[in-house]
């Protein structure tokens, strides 16, 4: 079996084995197994990372579904753009499967816990694994179904399970796009594999603006805006974290919601001959950084502060890919992966501590209770700030720089939510570990440090945090842009536009980006540390703060203009054209019938005479109607 | 021979049956059922996966009237041979936790439905087909109108009389097709009948589709000619209501491909798109019902018709993929709902309720019931790698070829099925428990038994549809080559 196939199979015994083995798996080998296949995915997938020639290599497992001269085969595809998928997957979903071994421990559902947590492992890596489009839309739906479980994992709970079912019936929404895509692929393109169909527009006869791809360009891009979160379809995230801190790290932040993006690069020679297409997509990412970074602003969930700056950073990623810069935001996928997950675990780590407070006005002067957790979250902080040299600066800067090369105004917008962001985070950073501690003298009194399964992961992800701008360092600092060198080929048949800003240009947006970063951050030092004020008891905000901090109002508009309507007609098709149209029709033909039977049964009396009546007038008409020629 | 006997056995089995008591009849019934499925299995492996009709015979049945009693299977007809014959006995294992009077009669009168839709599958004859069409009728009609629920009577007659209506416009349709076949003795042979109707006029085609059309639509059934079905399922008792949806709706997606779409090509010509246009309104006037519902046993009524919509505008799409998908889909939607429908009874048998809103928490104390559950579940929203995504997959195709908004439109089915299924679950398991549901015992042996088989073929049948799609391809080509001829 090649290393390849390998790679899924792994977290899929380790799903079989701790699924079906539930409550009889022991709890110490649980976790071993868990993440033992997780680790054994990530050795497959560094070693064929190592021995990789350059070359695309498919492998074929088998023909999936068959009809006339459509085949669908379940293979898969290594080429640049699946190995650092499967890089990151496997080495952070490596780290999240070790953390949860603490972070779980004294969970009912472990064995549950790890065979979702692997299932979801092997339908992430069909996903970038897949050598066509409807393997890719396997995984897509498989990691979904894993999302959905996993956000109601703590099924008791009706909100939590409430929270999953909008994840997975937004994620559907998408889906139809994708799939409608896909069969616009297949009429078009006779194929759905990735070589045929990019192979055939490498060809050259599709002009920019071709109708065809600017449809398919669309129609996966609903896809991608589903899972991906981003407007309209992003409210399903904030909420999906009800799930386990663990799931928030590794699904709703570093690795499926990024699905979307992955899309769009594998695409991406579609995508860079649709240029209305990417016009949408750089603006929907837009819109969507600085929204969901404004709503972040007010949060005082800790993992809800982190949920919007998701969705916001997710923004950031798809502006570079409307700008076509591709490279870099695959670059920002990876670091934010680091950046990110790291938060989440690191949230985790203070929610663990805490008893399960996430609020962070009951919070405060963590860090000297919690010092890993405070160094490497402050690292993170850092990171997604923008602020150098660490991970989030080299990644967002390239975006910034790129989009500022395509548009200014959609530059100034992206620069108020990266201010956004660095307020938000360092609000969250103060609050939490800075300053007395507000919460109650028995939390007080449980606060520790988490085990080492929890701390070792915390301390791997900042460093790669920390130094994962090294990766991709621009060619200005004397770098090598190893990353967007190593990714070229994938690019190789797009005629890109994307400009390449001067190092002059470069050198001012960079300063102008720290220095708003800074700047936020310090505001949030003079409001959080120097002034030592504390976010307001709910329902005290008024005016836009309250409207920011009610998310817009955004769930209760879709309630409103969806929800409530579709239960409407429910209802209404149920009670009133079920019974009282479609049905009454039904029985007035049964009644009719009825009638006109009792009128004819009156013929049928059994009196003789009234027969030979009947008979005679039959006779007569008849004769009547034969001789009508010469009577008429 | 072998097709013969796969109509035979099941009736000498139940007769049997009928004459013996108690646990013997238990046994009887299930060991016969079983042997079918085994001859089923056999035909499979023994088939030739090309156009022919295989397995075949012919005898004179009304020698003057030129009515043979032909049968045999092609790959059509293969794959709802299979239906039947894997599902007929998890729907007899199903009844075993519960008490039956005379269950010796159940089984009698399943067996004897199960060889009358072997009959309907693999007749090869109008006449015959029409037969065992009604024939399929009788025992269902017993079976719901003796263990039925409070209004069986009224409920099942309205059943019985809806169908009765229906098919009495395909007899019309029938014998004005016989009247035209050529010679001093008429025939029925349905190929001869395939000609007969292809060079009629348009417009006496549109007349017989009309006729055909209102028959299988009742059947299935399609909107606005659904209202007998709801009902039906909620009154029917278990088996009744699996046998209705799990397998006795497919006589009327099977009639439209082996009837209508060969005699009346014409005739769907001109209007097959009205037939489609009902098709998605059911789709999502059933769909949108569904969500509200709160009785199980309706809910997944409603869904069933829902996705029985999809089926049909497949069928009238007249494109490869929507044909193959409407087949692979009738055998993955009698899985599903046999199993949902069985876990509805589990349920209602330990709580005594069916409400959504009295249930919940069931979950906590059954993580079997749970895992079939939920995989059951994910075959009926089509999740990729569920027998119910091929099918989708490939009637969405199918619809979108022909029309690429009727396609998107009936593509909500996704999400709409989504919002339905998972409301289902999540009132009925998940939460927390309700008085009646406290202490809910997992699955017994004999109901792991049933579901087990199930949810084992929602995830094969997922991974490897062309077991099956191989089977009924060269048959579907060839359809397709006459009708668009």
């Amino acid at each position: 079996m090649s290393l390849v196939t390998l790679i899924p199979l792994f977290p899929l015994i380790g799903f079989l084995i701790n699924g079906i083995g539930f409550r009889h798996v022991p709890k110490s080998l649980v976790g071993i197994i868990g993440s033992a296949a997780a680790l054994a995915s990530f050795a497959c997938a560094l070693s064929l990372f190592i021995g990789f020639s350059g070359q695309p290599e498919v492998t074929h497992l088998f023909d999936w579904i068959t009809v006339g001269k459509l085949n669908i085969s379940m293979s898969f595809q290594i080429d640049q753009l699946s190995l650092l998928m499967l890089l990151i997957i496997t080495g952070v979903g490596s780290l999240i499967h070790i953390y949860s071994v603490g972070y779980m421990h004294h969970d009912e559902g472990f064995g549950k816990f790890f065979a979702f947590l692997n299932l979801f492992l092997f339908f992430m890596l069909l996903l970038v694994l897949g050598s066509n489009f409807v393997v890719m839309f396997i995984g897509w739906e498989g990691v979904g179904l894993c999302s959905y479980l996993l956000i109601g994992f703590w099924n008791k709970n009706s909100n939590y399970g409430n929270a999953a079912r909008k994840a997975f019936i937004m994620n559907r929404i998408g889906d139809l796009g994708f799939l409608l895509g896909i069969f616009l692929i297949i009429n078009h393109f006779g194929s759905v594999e990735f070589a045929d169909v990019f192979g055939k527009i490498a060809e050259g006869d599709y002009e920019s603006g071709d109708k065809t791809l600017l449809y398919i360009t669309l129609l996966l891009f609903v896809g991608a805006m589903g899972k991906s979160a981003q407007i309209p379809l992003y409210t399903w995230l904030p909420d999906a974290m009800a799930g386990p801190t663990p799931v928030s790290a590794l699904i709703h932040a570093a690795t499926m919601v990024t699905a979307g993006i992955y899309m769009i690069i594998r695409a991406n020679i579609m995508y860079s001959l649709s240029p209305e297409t990417l016009e949408i997509v750089g603006w929907v990412g837009a819109a969507t950084a600085v929204l969901a970074a404004s709503i972040g602003l007010f949060q005082n969930d800790i993992k809800k502060v982190l949920a919007y700056s998701t969705v916001s950073q997710l923004g950031y990623m798809f502006m570079g890919l409307g700008v076509m810069a591709y490279s870099s935001s695959f670059f920002h996928v990876m670091t934010h992966a680091f950046f990110k997950a790291l938060l989440f675990l690191g949230a985790g780590s203070v929610i663990h501590a805490m008893s399960d407070e996430q609020d962070i006005r009951f919070m405060g002067g963590l860090r000297k209770k919690l010092p890993v957790t405070f160094i490497t979250f402050l690292i993170a902080t850092i990171a997604i700030s923008g602020i150098p040299p660490f991970a989030g600066f080299f990644s967002k800067d390239e975006i910034l720089a790129h989009v500022y090369e395509h548009n200014k105004l959609m530059w100034v917008v992206a620069l108020a939510g990266s201010v956004m962001t660095s307020f938000y985070m360092f609000r969250l950073l103060f609050l939490t570990f800075f300053g007395e501690f507000r919460g109650t003298h028995e939390q007080e009194h449980h606060l520790h440090e988490s085990p080492i399964t929890m701390t070792l992961p915390l301390m791997l992800l900042a460093v790669l945090s920390a130094i994962g701008g090294f990766f991709n360092l621009p060619h200005i600092f004397n770098g090598h842009a190893s990353l967007a060198e190593f990714m070229s080929p994938l690019f190789a048949h797009t005629h890109s536009t994307a400009h390449e800003a001067d190092a002059s240009t470069e050198i001012m947006l960079m300063v102008i980006s720290v220095a708003a970063a800074l700047i936020a951050a310090a505001f949030a030092y003079f409001l959080y540390i120097i002034k030592k004020s504390v976010p307001a008891a709910d329902g005290q905000e008024s005016g836009l703060k309250k409207v920011i901090y009610n998310k817009y109002y955004v769930d209760e508009l879709y309630d409103k203009i969806f929800v409530t309507p579709i239960t409407v007609l429910s209802n209404f098709f149920h009670s009133v054209i079920e019974f009282l149209v479609i049905d009454l029709i039904v029985e007035g033909i049964g009644k009719g019938v009825k009638i006109l039977s009792g009128e004819a049964r009156l013929l049928q009396n059994g009196t003789t005479g009234y027969y030979i009546f009947a008979m005679v007038i039959s006779i007569a008409v008849i004769l009547a109607w034969s001789l009508r020629a010469f009577l008429f | 021979m072998l097709t013969l006997t796969l109509i035979l056995f099941p009736i000498i089995a139940g007769l049997l049956t009928l004459a013996s008591k108690g646990e013997n009849a238990k046994t009887i019934a299930s060991a016969a059922a079983f042997i079918e499925l085994a001859l089923g299995a056999y035909t499979y492996f023994s088939f030739v996966p090309d156009a022919s009709t295989q397995f075949g015979l012919s005898y004179d049945w009304i020698h003057a009237a030129g009515v043979k009693f032909s049968i045999g299977i092609d790959g059509i007809s293969l794959i709802l041979v299979c239906l039947t014959t894997l599902m007929v006995p998890f729907i007899i294992v199903s009844t075993f936790n519960s008490n039956y009077t005379n269950a010796n009669n159940l089984y009698a009168l399943i067996l004897f439905m199960q060889a009358a839709l072997v009959g309907v599958f693999t007749a090869k004859d109008g006449f015959l087909f029409y037969f065992f069409f009604e024939a399929a009728l009788i025992p269902v009609y017993f079976i719901a109108a003796i263990w039925g629920g409070e209004n069986k009577i009224k409920v099942t007659l309205k059943f019985f009389i809806f169908t009765m209506f229906g098919s009495l416009f395909m007899l019309l349709a029938l014998v004005y097709l016989y009247m035209k076949t050529p010679g001093e003795i008429h025939t029925s042979d349905i190929t001869a009948l395939y000609e007969v109707g292809q060079n009629l006029n348009p417009s006496q085609q549109g007349y017989i589709f009309w006729a055909f059309f209102i028959a299988f639509a009742i059947k299935m059934p399609l909107f606005p000619f659904h209202t007998w079905q709801p009902d039906t399922y909620v009154e029917a008792p278990a088996p009744a209501t699996m046998l209705l949806s799990g397998i006795m709706l497919k006589m009327g997606t099977y009639g439209l491909i082996r009837i209508l779409l060969p005699i009346v090509p014409a005739g769907v010509q001109a209007w097959g798109l009205t037939a489609i246009i009902l098709s998605v309104i059911g789709i999502v006037y059933g769909s949108i019902i569904a969500i509200q519902q709160k009785d199980m046993k309706r809910l997944i009524a409603y869904s069933s018709f829902a996705h029985v919509g999809l089926m049909s505008a497949g069928i009238f799409s007249r494109t490869l993929d929507g044909l193959q998908g409407s087949l692979i889909q009738m055998l993955a939607h009698g899985i599903n709902v046999i199993g949902l429908f069985f876990i509805v009874e589990i349920i209602q048998q330990r709580t005594k309720s069916r409400e959504l809103a009295r249930l919940g928490g069931i979950t906590q104390t059954t993580p079997n019931l749970t895992v079939y559950f939920i995989i059951i579940m994910l075959g009926s929203v089509a999740l990729p790698l569920t027998n119910g995504f091929v099918g989708e997959f490939l009637l969405l195709k199918g619809v979108y070829e022909y029309n690429v908004w009727i396609g998107a439109v009936a593509g909500i089915t996704i999400i709409l099925g989504a919002v339905y299924m998972l409301r289902l679950v999540q009132k009925s398991m998940f939460g927390i428990t309700s008085r009646i549901t406290e202490g809910f015992q997992d699955l017994t042996f004999s109901e792991k038994a049933v579901l087990f088989p199930i949810a084992f073929l929602v995830i094969a049948l997922g991974i490897a549809p062309n077991a099956f799609l191989h089977i009924t391809e060269p048959a579907v080509s060839q359809l397709l080559t006459i009708i668009t001829k």
